[in-house]
């Protein structure tokens, strides 16, 4: 997957001037200062499948220096882990912190613009608070980098954002840099329960198709455009006249060219085969279907598509298209030959606990007699997860030159009883259990409840 | 997959078995970690004897009658039937389907004579998913939307039973933040409308009060609220106060529901008898009338002495209870205790603890054998003992399951069942 939205960038270039050459809302995240850091002692699941045991981890530069054994600078702290795990960061491909934020009230309700069946020119980094609490609760649970999504209440959502898991005052404080944007769709319920509601399309799943197709119609033609002109202007045509740009347009002509990257919330099987054959007719790439609770019944076609599975461990019921939600969904989604099952949340409260989530999911998966080990499982929740948000060439494993986004655990990560322990993002220690200095606290919970005395 | 040895002899002399006083389908659990939840604390080691619906016996090798169920425990932890929390089972089949949704009552302001009961369906596909997880009692939930009194519900047993009802029906109340919609967009309206339905309950038939309830309704208020089980939807610490106040004042026994700030006023809590049903896993300000919540709310709960039962997993995933529980232990809470949150602590509460939420002689067979640590995400229960009988393990998701585990069916998987 491209790594920059070059897309984005061609179009910034062309329609604004050379000036405006970088994609808008730029990241400013910098790497917080840190030391090197060798972690000795410990279990070590890589996320690339591998399991060290008695092991050792060298961050050094904000980077992992090497895993296993080696040498260690002067200077370097060192974490004896006493027999503690060391995972990769975990990374959550479906959350709504910032945009969803605690507390719940109405006027911090931004995730949803359901004003319109097709929203692709709404941001949701235009929506995050970045004083949302939840951010230190998902960092205290070892989370180092989040995908932040707008809701599914419209057929097309809007831009989502991949952020790192770091306190700014701002959201461009936050952001991945050189991550792809993503684009959420929803299929079934939601949208047609909106909308019918209003007396207009989509009232029905047929509805729901009908609008992705005018939609996916509209986008061709607004590229082919963009690609006439810009071939002009190769040609040396200083007369080519640009097209006017259309925000929704160029979010979905971004999706055309796989530089933003489509997640498609969807729960029914069929209606994930319908969306398979959707982008096989328009020429896109569905890169994850998120919350799949029937993605069980299709995970070969799932598998051969090269499409992942954002899955829950076990939430069903909700509604008419969660009803046949199980507790094997993942380990099943997980078994074909190259398979992308994720575990991911949609919840602040699930955030904080895809390594228990993960565990269900493991249990449930070896009850029904299917082989799954603990440094196969921790990809669902890192490198299958990094790469599905386009960002697994940076982090999402262990391995010499990617980002230092770590997690020491007090013991394995598959049990209700781990805790993180220590969380590095790259390279900086940004929480520790032991170090109240070390627990970020929101602006909105500074001073709450205070005592007399 | 099922390392539990099962020995049934397929020709169970019943004479014999009647002649011993033995029920046909009794059952013998060998070996166990008995978690009775009962003073005697945890027996290592120890059988326990079931034989018509009841545990008949509790002790260490055991004489085995001939001809009935053996199972080996080899020393993993056996329990009582779990709890499901207050919530929807046989109620509800799909939340967002209006007319398989019959937990609410909410066209209407402030009804105590709505009775959940009434629409109690032991054959929902809720009762065995949750069952199969080792939750064998739960409480049916009156839930309002603002309705502050939202009518009444029991517990029930998760047996299959049609009239599985046990104990007296408990009174549910919301206040707070979320509860003001229908007493003029003020918390203090509630207590206000609160006090007037309580007032008028108490009148001589004839004389119509202020009219905040129906005749029926003061008719149904007067026999709940006389001395009766109240659950109090609260959460924010000085409105957790008020109903402890107001629970003093009309002599009810109130239990409270939420309770994210329970921990501010634990001392109180503590002093009234007052029990706390809470999420172990709310950590989150996730309104202003819970800014306090934490984590170790359940241990700090516990540690002042109050009685700590854990709620709010919702009805499809009652199974997460004992994940809750699990993370309340991860935080401070004794393990025993967290265990006695999903067990003795309901059933006291409620007052079923005669039939459910400890393993004790004479008492109604509802047991669950686990694979390992009971409150631990990689235990699932093995075996599940309901009213004496050893439940089939199966349910709608176990069936979608296996008929999804056959891997290339030569016929479509319709045919696979």
């Amino acid at each position: 997957m491209k790594p920059i939205n070059t897309l984005m960038t061609a179009l910034g270039l062309l329609a604004l001037g050379a000036h405006a050459a970088e994609a808008p809302f730029p990241s400013t995240y910098e790497p917080l200062p840190s030391q090197p850091t060798l972690i000795t002692n410990a279990t070590i699941l890589t996320g690339t499948g591998e399991r060290l045991e008695n092991a050792s981890i060298l961050l050094d530069g904000g980077e992992i220096a090497w895993v296993g054994s080696g040498d260690a600078p002067a200077n370097a702290v060192t974490i004896d882990a006493n027999g503690g795990w060391v995972t990769p960061g975990i990374i959550d491909v479906h959350s709504h912190l910032g945009v969803y934020p605690s507390p719940g009230v109405s006027s911090h309700a931004d995730g949803n613009e359901m004003t319109n069946p097709a929203t692709p020119n709404v941001w949701a980094e235009h929506s995050i608070w970045p004083q949302d609490p939840g951010f230190s609760r998902a960092l205290a649970a070892g989370v180092t980098s989040l995908q932040i999504l707008p809701g599914s209440g419209n057929l097309i959502g809007g831009r989502g954002v991949t952020v790192k898991n770091v306190y700014s005052t701002s959201y461009q404080g936050m952001k991945f840099p050189g991550a792809p944007h993503g684009m959420k769709m929803a299929c079934g319920e939601n949208p047609k329960r909106v909308y019918g509601q209003k007396g207009r399309q989509p009232m029905t799943r047929m509805g729901n198709v009908a609008s992705y197709r005018e939609e996916w119609i509209a986008a061709q033609a607004y590229l082919e455009s963009w690609t006439e002109y810009e071939q002009k202007v190769a040609d040396g045509d200083e007369e080519a006249k640009a097209p006017k740009r259309d925000l929704k347009l160029e979010t979905l002509a971004g999706a055309l060219k796989g530089d933003i990257l489509v997640n498609m919330h969807c729960y029914r099987a069929d209606e994930m085969l319908t969306i398979l054959d959707l982008a096989d007719e328009f020429g896109y790439k569905v890169t994850t279907f998120h919350h799949g609770v029937e993605a069980y019944k299709i995970a070969d076609e799932l598998a051969e598509a090269g499409v992942c599975g954002a899955l829950w461990a076990d939430w069903w019921g909700f509604k008419m298209e969660a009803y046949d939600g199980i507790q094997e969904n993942i380990a099943l989604v997980d078994r074909p030959e190259g398979s992308c099952a994720i575990v991911h949340s949609d919840s602040s409260e699930g955030i904080q606990r895809l390594n228990q989530e993960a565990a269900k999911a493991m249990t449930h998966g070896r009850r029904a007699g299917l082989e799954i080990t603990e440094e196969h499982a921790i990809s669902w929740l890192t490198s299958n997860a990094a790469n599905s948000l386009g960002i697994g060439d940076r982090t999402g494993t262990l391995e010499p030159g990617k980002m230092a986004d770590v997690v020491l655990w007090n013991g394995t990560p598959f049990s209700v009883y781990a805790k993180a322990e220590k969380v590095f993002i790259d390279g900086a220690l940004l929480y520790d259990r032991e170090n109240p200095a070390l627990q970020p606290v929101s602006d909105f919970e500074l001073g709450q409840l205070q005592e007399v005395n | 997959m099922h390392p539990v040895k099962f020995a049934f002899a397929a020709l169970a002399a019943t004479a014999t078995l009647v002649a011993q006083g033995v029920a046909a389908d009794a059952i013998m659990i060998r070996n166990a970690t008995v978690h009775t939840m009962t003073e005697d604390g945890v027996l290592e080691n120890t059988d326990v004897f079931v034989s018509g619906n009841v545990i008949r016996e509790i002790g260490q090798d055991l004489p085995v009658p001939a001809d009935i169920r053996v199972f080996d425990a080899e020393g993993r932890p056996l329990t009582p039937g779990l709890w499901a929390g207050v919530g929807a089972i046989g109620t509800v089949e799909v939340s967002a389907v209006e007319e398989s949704s019959d937990a609410a009552e909410q066209s209407l302001d402030m009804r105590p004579e709505f009775d959940v009961s009434t629409a109690y369906n032991p054959n929902s596909s809720l009762v065995p998913i949750a069952r199969v997880e080792g939750h064998t009692f739960t409480l049916l939930g009156a839930s309002g939307g603002g309705t502050i009194i939202n009518g009444s519900g029991r517990v029930v047993a998760l047996d299959g039973g049609y009239t599985s009802f046990y104990g007296d029906p408990v009174l549910f109340i919301d206040l707070g933040g979320y509860a003001s919609s229908k007493s003029g967009g003020s918390r203090a309206g509630q207590w206000m409308l609160l006090k007037q339905a309580f007032d008028e309950a108490e009148l001589k038939s004839g004389d119509d009060g202020d009219g905040v309830l129906t005749r029926a309704g003061r008719a149904a208020l007067k026999r709940l609220g006389d001395g009766g089980k109240v659950v109090f939807g609260v959460n924010r610490a000085s409105d957790i106060l008020q109903a402890l106040a107001f629970a003093k004042r009309r002599n009810l026994d109130a239990i409270i529901s939420g309770g994210a700030e329970a921990w501010l006023v634990a001392d109180r809590l503590a002093s009234a008898g007052v029990p706390v049903m809470l999420d172990p896993l709310q950590n989150l300000p996730s309104s202003f009338d819970s800014l306090g919540s934490r984590l170790d709310n359940a241990a700090l709960l516990h540690a002042a002495g109050v009685t700590v039962i854990v709620d709010e997993a919702g009805s499809h995933n009652a199974r997460k209870l004992r994940q809750m529980a699990g993370n309340a232990a991860a935080n401070g809470l004794d393990h025993e205790a967290a265990l006695a949150a999903l067990t003795i602590n309901p059933a006291k509460a409620f007052g079923v603890d005669s039939q459910f939420g400890t393993i004790e002689e004479g008492k109604r067979a509802d047991l669950v054998l686990w694979t390992g640590d009971p409150l631990e995400v990689t235990s699932v229960a093995e075996r599940v003992i309901v009213n004496g009988k050893l439940d089939s393990m199966k349910s709608r998701q176990t069936e979608l399951r296996d008929r999804y585990l056959v891997e290339d069916p030569a016929m479509p998987r319709a045919y696979v069942k």
